[in-house]
């Protein structure tokens, strides 16, 4: 297809391709290069020094245990929603389908402050009924899993969306014709087609969790050992000028969102609704 | 599509577009448990946002607007949001064109580029610029808590937007028109002003909807980048964040609605001029 | 036995898609659909499949009433104009699916896969992708995948309709064969009278959510009940007060009976038919009229354009509607 799509080649194009090279090293390769060198400045120093602080590495597990609740429920959510949205009629639909995609709009310390006036333990709407209830939301981590998931939420459902229209229904009527009832129609025709799609939406979701920060700021408490995620460590650890243990938390984040994206961007094939 | 004639030929594709069905009792039973979580979730706390800005009363409201920090903090926000969407709209495009239109090698790799300031933390994403534009700039740059330093975190967090919604509509534009276009005697830019543009529009306009929203929501990159300094560096969710350690909720909500307020007002602006780019073509 | 269709109403909105429809389709005979696009016909078929469900009505097949069952509990094959192949899965994993899904034996599934492969000619494609797959192939598979789970009727939605003009014609006459080796009730939709009339047993036609024939292709074609079926079924000219066919005109160069007279205004030669337009001089009845003739014929009446003609029915030109 590149090559088809390829134009003949005139001057401008090679000023086009400067120009965006250009800007895209100055704005993100070079920079991030630069946070990967300070890191291994001391060789592995910074990492080790990093890893050997209970405070790094307790973050880096609830970041951890954040991220994979956020991303289950999102998981599960955005599957569901999409299909409801594309497969099915029903009334306020186009609104639905409007509203999914404000979490993308509104800021993180907006999302942390409209969780706070919800869930918070002593003014929040609901909140002091759940704690007599023996549920805290706000500065525990069931309201960081809440944050994570509301700033992620849109982005699996972007992804599938798009596949399911594209797919259409007939692979589904057949499956159908040949006995096939909802749930077996889902995992084997459905899901195999839409896995890519989801895949990235997932990954994506993942970066985003691993990555949040004003939201989680505000609802979490940021109590060291406890309510702190990595990225809130990232901030702690630079404001009291340990720098190295900065970059290097940094850099853990970065990998495992990068490389994430990385492996889907290889694995994906090309076009994987491309059949007839 | 909707208005066919019964006998007209598109009515295969017309089919498909009915492929919807009503809600059975399970599909309704899910769409019920997904509508009370998103509302759990999304729509119950943000409507308190919006309750709490309008319980404050008008008071409230105009105190907070007019109090010099949040005015200055507001006024900045939005300028710089609206200058870095401005730049991703050339920009974005630019490259989304890049990436199709083009090949060389390395490619691939700028395809993950673009991505990642999307995949890094917002926080990490400040440690980044302040790495090569900060005090200790290979380049002799430092940009570190002065406006630059808003308008550099911005430019980095909202540049996948515009180039991942233009990317895919000018994979599926049709050669053939622009050829027809160019054998008809269109010069290079009569083809991309009439043709191309009015095509890409629509996708220019949702990245350039969300990039803005994005920029005038900003927070992490510019925690460690900006220096926070009232009156000359500080954002909008910066303002909230400090009115909520306060303990001033109202004022909080009434800052974060203002913020709401604009990016609706600019995605319903932009919806109408991209409508009148593509009808301008 | 076979289908039975009572009563049938499908509206979409305010479009009246299927009106008040009854029709018989009898057991192990092939039975075309034919109709303009949009007149109702893929509607009708989907709602037997149950696909699509009738806003009143019932439909009964093979002796069981079906309204109210699903479409994975009606067992029926269903063949798509898209071929709808499982995109992610090889053509043996297709063609399994439906026995995969009533838990038949692995040993029974994969016998009877071979079989059905065999029987589409694709035995050596049975581990390709469907991508990987002509048109006419992926039809093919899709076919096999529908008869896998021994349907007790085949239906088939317009399913030579995305394939091209040669593999079309390849397709429908092995059509044909296959359905007088498998002798399963068949109904299939098509928009091409010539498809219909090759193929098919019975014909159904159907025009703007009603039925306006059924019978066999010799009653349709020489026995049209309406002007819209005489012209749907093939080429019509209008003679006189008459409708007819542009084949059953006989033309002579000297008065003889004729209904009509005047000059060849129009001569185009397709391989060995020559379509001639000849512009009568009856004010009555001035539009030009459609005749078609061989070569042969063509070269023996020595006619030229601008020659001078007499027309009339041909004898036993049983096709015509007086208006």
């Amino acid at each position: 297809m590149a090559s088809r799509l390829a134009q003949p080649r005139t001057t401008g194009t090679y000023v086009r391709r400067l120009l965006v090279v250009g800007y895209l090293f100055l704005l993100v390769i070079w920079p991030v290069a630069l946070v990967v060198q300070k890191t291994f400045e001391g060789g592995l120093d910074n990492l080790q020094t990093a890893l050997s602080d209970a405070v790094v590495t307790d973050a880096l597990q609830l970041t951890v245990v954040v991220a994979l609740w956020a991303v289950a429920i999102n998981t599960v959510f955005g599957v569901g929603i999409s299909l409801l949205l594309v497969r099915y009629e029903f009334p306020g639909r186009g609104v639905l389908s409007a509203l999914i995609d404000l979490p993308l709009s509104v800021s993180p310390v907006v999302v942390g402050l409209a969780l706070l006036l919800a869930y918070g333990g002593t003014n929040g709407t609901f909140g002091p009924a759940l704690e007599d209830a023996g549920l805290q939301i706000a500065f525990a981590t069931p309201g960081i899993i809440m944050a994570t998931a509301f700033v992620s939420l849109p982005l699996v459902i972007r992804e599938i969306v798009p596949v399911l229209h594209e797919i259409g229904t007939e692979q589904e009527q057949a499956a159908k014709s040949l006995g096939a009832g909802a749930w077996p129609t889902f995992w084997r025709i459905t899901l195999p087609s839409i896995k890519w799609a989801l895949v990235y939406g997932v990954v994506l979701s993942l970066a985003r969790a691993l990555g949040e920060f004003g939201a989680v700021k505000i609802v979490s408490g940021n109590v060291a050992q406890q309510t702190q995620t990595a990225t809130l460590v990232v901030e702690q650890k630079y404001q009291d000028f340990e720098q190295g243990s900065a970059y290097a938390t940094s850099f853990l984040l970065a990998l495992i969102a990068v490389a994430a994206l990385v492996v889907v961007t290889i694995l994906r094939p090309k076009d994987d609704t491309d059949g007839d | 599509m909707t208005v066919d004639t019964p006998l007209a030929p598109g009515a295969a594709r017309k089919r498909r577009a009915r492929s919807t069905t009503s809600l059975t009792r399970s599909s309704g039973l899910g769409l019920g448990i997904a509508l009370t979580w998103f509302s759990l979730l999304v729509l119950i706390p943000l409507s308190l946002v919006v309750i709490q800005s309008i319980d404050g009363g008008w008071q409230t409201f105009r105190e907070t607007l007019t109090n010099p920090q949040t005015a200055a903090a507001l006024r900045l926000t939005v300028t710089q949001a609206l200058i870095v969407t401005a730049i991703n709209v050339v920009m974005g495009t630019v490259i989304a064109w890049v990436l199709v239109r083009d090949s060389f090698p390395g490619k691939r790799l700028l395809e993950v580029v673009i991505d990642i300031p999307f995949a890094l933390p917002t926080i990490v994403a400040g440690l980044v610029l302040l790495s090569l534009y900060g005090p200790d700039s290979p380049l002799g740059v430092n940009v570190a808590n002065t406006e630059r330093s808003v308008f550099l975190a911005l430019l980095f967090v909202t540049l996948p937007f515009v180039v991942r919604t233009v990317q895919p509509v000018l994979m599926e534009l049709d050669r053939d028109v622009e050829e027809a276009a160019a054998s008809l005697g269109a010069s290079r830019f009569t083809t991309l002003r009439r043709i191309i543009l009015p095509s890409l529009a629509p996708a220019i306009t949702a990245g350039a909807a969300l990039s803005f929203a994005r920029g005038i929501s900003e927070y992490g990159s510019l925690v460690l980048l900006s220096g926070n300094l009232p009156l000359k560096t500080e954002v909008a969710s910066v303002r909230i964040l400090t009115y909520i350690e306060n303990g001033n909720e109202a004022a909080a909500a009434s800052v974060a609605t203002i913020l709401l307020l604009v990016a609706l007002a600019a995605i319903v602006l932009l919806q109408i001029l991209s409508k009148w780019v593509a009808r301008r073509g | 036995m076979g289908i039975e269709i009572r009563g049938v109403n499908k509206n979409f909105g305010d479009f009246v898609a299927l009106q008040d429809i009854d029709l018989s389709i009898p057991s192990g005979q092939l039975t075309a659909l034919l109709g303009p696009s949009g007149g109702g016909k893929s509607t009708l078929l989907r709602i037997i499949a149950g696909l699509e469900s009738s806003d009143s009505g019932t439909i009964e097949i093979e002796g069981l009433d079906a309204t109210g069952l699903p479409a994975q509990k009606r067992n029926v094959g269903f063949v798509f104009q898209h071929y709808a192949a499982f995109k992610h899965m090889t053509v043996e994993k297709n063609v399994a699916f439906g026995l995969e899904i009533r838990k038949k034996p692995k040993a029974e599934v994969k016998k009877r896969v071979a079989e059905l492969l065999k029987l589409v000619h694709l035995e050596q494609f049975s581990h390709r992708l469907p991508s990987q797959l002509s048109g006419g192939q992926r039809q093919r598979m899709a076919l096999a995948r529908a008869l896998a789970i021994e349907p007790s009727v085949l239906l088939l939605d317009e399913p030579f309709g995305a394939l091209d003009a040669k593999v079309r014609k390849e397709l429908r006459e092995w059509l044909r064969r296959l359905h007088d080796e498998v002798h399963v009730t068949t109904v299939f939709v098509t928009h091409d009278q010539e498809e219909a009339l090759e193929v098919s047993d019975s014909l159904v036609v159907i025009n703007e959510g009603r039925i306006e024939q059924i019978g066999t292709p010799d009653d349709l074609y020489d026995r049209p009940a309406s002007e819209f079926v005489l012209s749907f079924l093939g080429p019509v000219t209008r003679l006189g007060d008459k409708l007819i066919r542009p084949h059953d005109i006989d033309i002579t160069r000297y008065e003889h009976a004729a209904t009509a007279s005047g000059r060849i205004t129009r001569w185009t030669r397709v391989g060995f038919e020559i379509r001639l337009e000849v512009t009568p001089d009856d004010v009555l009845h001035p539009d030009p009229v459609q005749v078609i003739l061989t070569r042969t014929e063509a070269t023996a009446l020595q006619l030229h354009e601008g020659d001078m003609v007499w027309l009339r029915p041909r004898a036993g030109a049983e096709a015509a509607l007086a208006r």
